[in-house]
């Protein structure tokens, strides 16, 4: 049976247009479990407050927590069919923004019952459900057409060359061993299944490691993906141009010793370890009368507001003054690693210093001869990722949609091998590894169809 | 000239296993039938294996039989010997399979039908289908069946017809240089019918099936062979069949295999195999290939087995399963002769190719009504199956169809989710098939509802609502389920505690003792128990018929699975009950691809649930059609 979507299943989707930068994200989920799924998730402040039992259109403060782990505050509104944009019983999850707290988001509302939403298909939603002209109608299939594409798009091309080789392959693995079981249960007398899920249990094994490790990279893959937005920082001549040519091994920024010649805001994307950082260096933030260096001044701040992270380059043969303060002030919310540069001279101020101003990794570094650039990678992997990265494979899992596939994978793979374990007969087994492939199918964009009877045939030698 | 005219209610073309089931339907519902075939001593005639049934096959048995079909009486009264293959896999895929004597199942059949009130078997060729213009719903002009014309000009008047033409359309049957016109056993083709059909504006195409040979039984060195016995107890295939009273003397099967020598002498004559030579055109099935296929496409395998098969009692034909071909009559001698057991066995026929002409079942309704012919229906081999029981299941729902049709009322759609019957049709009827389609277990995705100890409780109550079940075995049915149902609660809610005889018992079966006591139902769980095995244990338990502990043991032990594939149906039924109106224009709905456009207007399926499973229709398309059908933006060819 062709893929297709249900009207019944309760969607989410994160419904804030660019989440890495927004100081609030909204994950939006609507259907008839809408309510039941965020009551899972949601310890609200007020006790005894039960969301299912909560007036319509009313918004709820608390924490969100998904498997003993609070992952934010947020704010929930609980809004009731009819009367919302979908007509169906809608819940928005206000929470703080960031890449990683919305995805934690979606990942636990997805993981508790919710289906990652098609783009297009609240819209969809409140059209199917709601007033009919044709003008809207049009507007729909317009959408339905875009998701067409993005189908498309976000199957094979947008996934990793290795990636869908590995699932490819895998998907293959599991159309061959239904197609054996399925071909010995239609003719018996020609073909033996004895011993067979043995060599099953290992072949389910070993799938099931593989999914583990993509799975494994799920996590930060959009942020592996799209870079580390990266703000260079620091007062003005400290040093922070030379940071950037060492790291980006190029003549990008002008460096020289006159404090104030980087005036504009640059950008270079480099990689460290593995990871990409998108570098914007700043002008050196320093309080100043020149309209010019002003204006820099002004989009280093707004800049820092905005970045994933801010490498705060200090001049260690200078001690920290108000030009500091201020800095220090503006990124005292964010992920912060302290360089101090110019550790080839003689210091005034060394990492003590440093961490009684702020609770941050601080490395030492020479700007002049490339030294402690290896230090400030691993810091980067520690920050991001918890030095739990992986990065031999390249095989990134970048899709909440993909990631959601690849679970669901996962468990019909392990409800193979309880099967197994269980002694279920090989007719149960296959259900499940359809299932699997069926999935893995999904993330493919490729048809299941009439897949199994004839690779059944085409396999093996059937009767008469 | 004068000519014979009669008239009918419905006319059945065909007297094989689809034609058969076909009339005797009509029949049995009321309708004056009559039902022609080109040889009235080979009604219901098994002109390939003798068997009944088999892998998915016993499944469709069990179904036409809970709903008013004869094959399962048919096969009951003439087995020779009778297995319920899989029987250590699970529930859903045991299957009935019994050797028939054929002679005694065509000959009993032709009882049955002789003596059906209402129907008349006749001997004749049906050489036309007549019908008359008639305005449809939109502009445009739809056909409507009025009769059909024998090859002696005689005409049937009818307001329905029904084809069961099996693999008689403009047959012919070939091995190596020697090809004849006729249709199996050397009975006579029908080869006027096509070009009938043809002018209706019927799509024909050809397809190619085959048969081995038999053998003198007496030739035959069965101490080179390993014998396959019957099972100790039989079950029937019907409902109805007292149990005690197939249990009976079996006859024996027998395996052998083919060997490197076989092989190389089917490599050495490929260039004298009219399919490899290119003198066959039509398409073969892939799952019944022929011995040379065999060893061209699965070169790897050293041996295939050979199943030396009794055609019945009163013959010493045996038939050589496994060893279909269409090489020349020396080759043939060759091969056989090659074989353990069979190398002075004496040929009495020839193993052959047939070709046939057959329709595009994609042009019938679900109903297995053509489209665009009222009144036209068709069920069986030319509708591009094989299999004597895929035939039967269609004959009987298109006989039950054009009886429904005449009488105006509904037609009878059985879908995926209640039976392989319907599995069989939504296939046939939705997707475009390349050859001869046969049913498996694989097809059916709800298979673990679809069992074949449950066809009675899935089908009957259809049955008796056509009119095809007597109130009495609906009431047989519906008293089990209500027993069935009244025992697993009591299962549920009983709790063995921790006795010693309790654990004594799981001991002596292999299975953990209880420390905390458990419900009857969780040991019922339990891979090495059973409902059956846990009796001693538990003295309320009522005295209960065989049939029902069965489905007790069966929907307490896979509950959960059960469970999983009752949500999937009521997905699948929600989409299969939003029907697409019969005028829409796909041309004229925007955002559907130009192949969506196209596979959907020539389809023209009746639900969404059915264009969801056209290949080349993309769920994207369907959110399309959905939009037009529930925003009511239907155009409708005029606006």
């Amino acid at each position: 049976m062709a893929r297709f979507e249900f009207m019944e299943d309760t969607i989410a989707a994160i419904s804030t247009c660019s989440a890495a930068n927004a100081g609030i994200s909204i994950v939006r989920m609507s259907g008839e479990e809408a309510v039941s799924i965020a009551e899972k998730l949601f310890v609200p402040a007020k006790s005894g407050l039960v969301l299912s039992e909560v007036n319509s259109h009313t918004i709820h403060y608390g924490k969100f927590v998904f498997e003993n782990q609070e992952i934010d505050e947020v704010l929930i509104s609980v809004m009731r069919a009819p009367n919302t944009y979908t007509r169906e019983d809608l819940v928005e999850v206000n929470c703080h923004g960031g890449v990683l707290v919305t995805r934690k988001i979606l990942d636990a509302l997805i993981q508790s019952g919710a289906r990652v939403a098609e783009p297009g298909e609240f819209t969809k939603r409140a059209f199917l459900n709601g007033r009919l002209d044709l003008s809207q109608a049009e507007a729909v299939i317009d959408l339905i057409d875009a998701k067409n594409e993005y189908a498309l798009k976000a199957s094979v091309d947008q996934l990793d060359g290795h990636l869908s080789r590995e699932l490819k392959v895998m998907r293959d693995e599991l159309l061959n061993h239904t197609a054996f079981i399925e071909a010995a249960l239609d003719d018996p007398e020609h073909m033996s299944l004895d011993g067979y899920t043995e060599k099953l249990a290992l072949d389910v094994d070993k799938y099931v490691d593989n999914l583990d490790k993509l799975l494994k990279t799920s996590e930060n893959g959009r942020i592996i993906k799209e870079g580390i937005n990266t703000c260079i920082l620091g007062k003005t001549n400290a040093g922070k141009s030379s940071l950037l040519n060492i790291l980006a091994h190029a003549e990008r920024a002008i460096v020289t010793d006159i404090a104030g010649t980087t005036r504009d805001v640059l950008e270079e994307s480099v990689t460290v370890g593995g990871i990409q950082l998108n570098l914007i260096d700043t002008a050196g933030i320093r309080k100043t009368d020149d309209v010019v260096e002003n204006i820099g001044v002004n989009r280093a701040k707004e800049m820092a507001g905005k970045a994933d992270l801010i490498i705060y380059v200090v001049d260690s043969t200078r001690a920290l003054d108000e030009n500091d303060e201020e800095i220090l002030r503006l990124i005292q919310d964010k992920k912060v690693i302290v360089v101090l540069n110019k550790a080839d001279l003689t210091p005034v101020i060394g990492k003590d210093e440093i961490r009684k101003a702020i609770n941050a990794p601080v490395i030492t570094t020479s700007a002049k001869d490339y030294t402690g650039i290896g230090d400030l990678e691993e810091a980067v992997k520690e920050l991001f990722f918890a030095g739990q990265i992986e990065m031999n494979d390249q095989i990134y899992i970048t899709n909440a949609r993909h990631k959601n596939l690849l679970l669901d994978a996962r468990k019909s793979l392990k409800l193979v091998k309880d099967g197994i374990e269980n002694g279920m007969t090989e007719d149960f087994l296959t259900i499940d590894l359809f299932d699997a492939y069926e999935k893995l199918g999904n993330i493919l964009g490729e048809a299941v169809e009439d897949d199994l009877a004839g690779r059944i045939f085409a396999r093996f030698c059937m009767g008469k | 000239m004068p000519v014979v005219e009669e008239k009918y209610d419905v006319v059945v073309v065909g007297a094989g296993h689809a034609g058969c089931e076909a009339a005797l339907a009509s029949a049995r519902l009321g309708l004056k039938t009559i039902c022609f075939t080109v040889s009235k001593d080979s009604i219901a005639m098994m002109p390939c294996n003798p068997n009944i049934g088999g892998s998915s096959k016993g499944h469709l048995v069990r179904e036409i039989d809970a709903l008013g079909g004869e094959m399962g009486k048919n096969i009951d009264a003439t087995f020779i010997q009778s297995k319920m293959l899989n029987s250590s896999k699970g529930p859903a895929v045991h299957s009935l399979r019994a050797q028939a004597d054929k002679q005694d199942y065509s000959r009993r059949m032709r009882w049955v039908m002789e003596n059906q009130e209402n129907l008349v078997v006749r001997q004749a060729e049906v050489a036309e289908i007549m019908t008359e213009d008639v305005p449809s719903e939109d502009s445009s002009v739809m056909k409507k069946v009025t009769g059909v014309k024998t090859v002696s000009g005689a005409t049937y008047m009818a307001n329905a017809v029904v084809l069961c033409t099996g693999v008689y359309l403009k047959s012919r049957c070939i091995y190596g240089e020697t090809s004849y016109f006729t249709g199996p056993n050397g009975l006579m083709a029908a080869n006027h019918l096509t070009d009938s059909l043809l002018s209706l504006g019927i799509t024909v195409r050809r397809f190619k099936t085959g048969t081995p040979a038999r053998v003198d039984k007496r030739t035959v060195d069965f101490s080179k062979m390993t014998e396959q016995f019957g099972d100790e107890r039989v079950v029937p295939f019907s409902f109805e069949t007292d149990p005690e009273s197939v249990q009976k003397d079996q006859v024996s099967c027998w395996l052998t295999y083919t060997n490197e020598q076989t092989h190389e002498i089917i490599r050495e004559n490929l260039d004298r195999s009219p399919l490899y030579s290119g003198k066959i055109h039509a398409t073969g099935p892939r799952y019944c290939p022929s011995i040379e296929d065999k060893v061209v496409r699965f070169a790897d395998k050293d041996r295939h087995q050979i199943f030396v098969e009794p055609e019945g009692n009163y013959t010493n034909e045996m038939y050589l399963g496994g060893f279909s071909s269409s090489m020349p009559e020396d080759v043939q001698y060759a091969m056989i002769h090659s074989v353990p057991g069979l190398e002075h066995a004496m040929v009495i026929r020839n193993a052959y190719a047939i070709e046939y002409d057959c329709i595009d079942a994609t042009e019938l309704k679900s109903s297995l009504e053509f489209k665009n012919i009222y009144g036209l229906f068709s069920g069986g081999q030319i509708n591009g199956s094989s299999g004597y029981e895929e035939a039967a299941s269609q004959g009987l729902v298109a006989g039950i169809n054009a009886a429904l049709e005449v009488k105006g009322e509904d037609p009878m759609i059985i879908d995926r989710s209640e039976g392989y019957i319907g599995v069989l049709i939504d296939d046939l009827v939705t997707k475009e098939t390349e050859e001869p389609y046969r049913m498996m277990t694989s097809r059916a995705e709800y298979r673990l509802l679809l069992r074949q100890d449950n066809a009675d409780q899935r089908l009957t109550h259809i049955g008796y609502k056509i009119g095809l079940i007597s109130e009495e075995r609906m009431q047989h049915v519906l008293d089990k389920v209500a027993t069935i149902e009244t025992e697993i609660d009591r299962v549920k809610a009983t709790n063995v505690g921790t006795k010693k005889e309790v654990n004594d018992l799981l001991e002596s079966l292999g299975s953990t003792p209880l420390v905390n006591g458990s419900s009857l139902a969780e040991l019922v769980r339990r891979p090495e128990l059973s409902y059956q095995a846990l009796e001693s244990i538990d003295p309320e338990r009522p005295e209960l018929p065989d049939e029902v502990s069965e489905q007790v043991n069966i929907s307490l032990k896979y509950e959960g699975y059960i469970e999983r594939q009752m949500r999937q149906v009521a997905h699948f039924k929600k989409l299969e009950n939003k029907l697409i109106p019969d005028g829409i224009n796909y041309e004229s709905i925007g955002g559907l691809r130009i192949e969506a456009v196209q596979k959907l207007s020539a389809i023209r399926p009746r639900s969404i649930g059915q264009a969801s499973r056209i290949s080349g229709v993309s769920p994207a398309d369907i959110s399309v059609l959905l939009v037009y059908i529930e925003g009511n933006l239907i155009p409708g060819k005029g606006n």
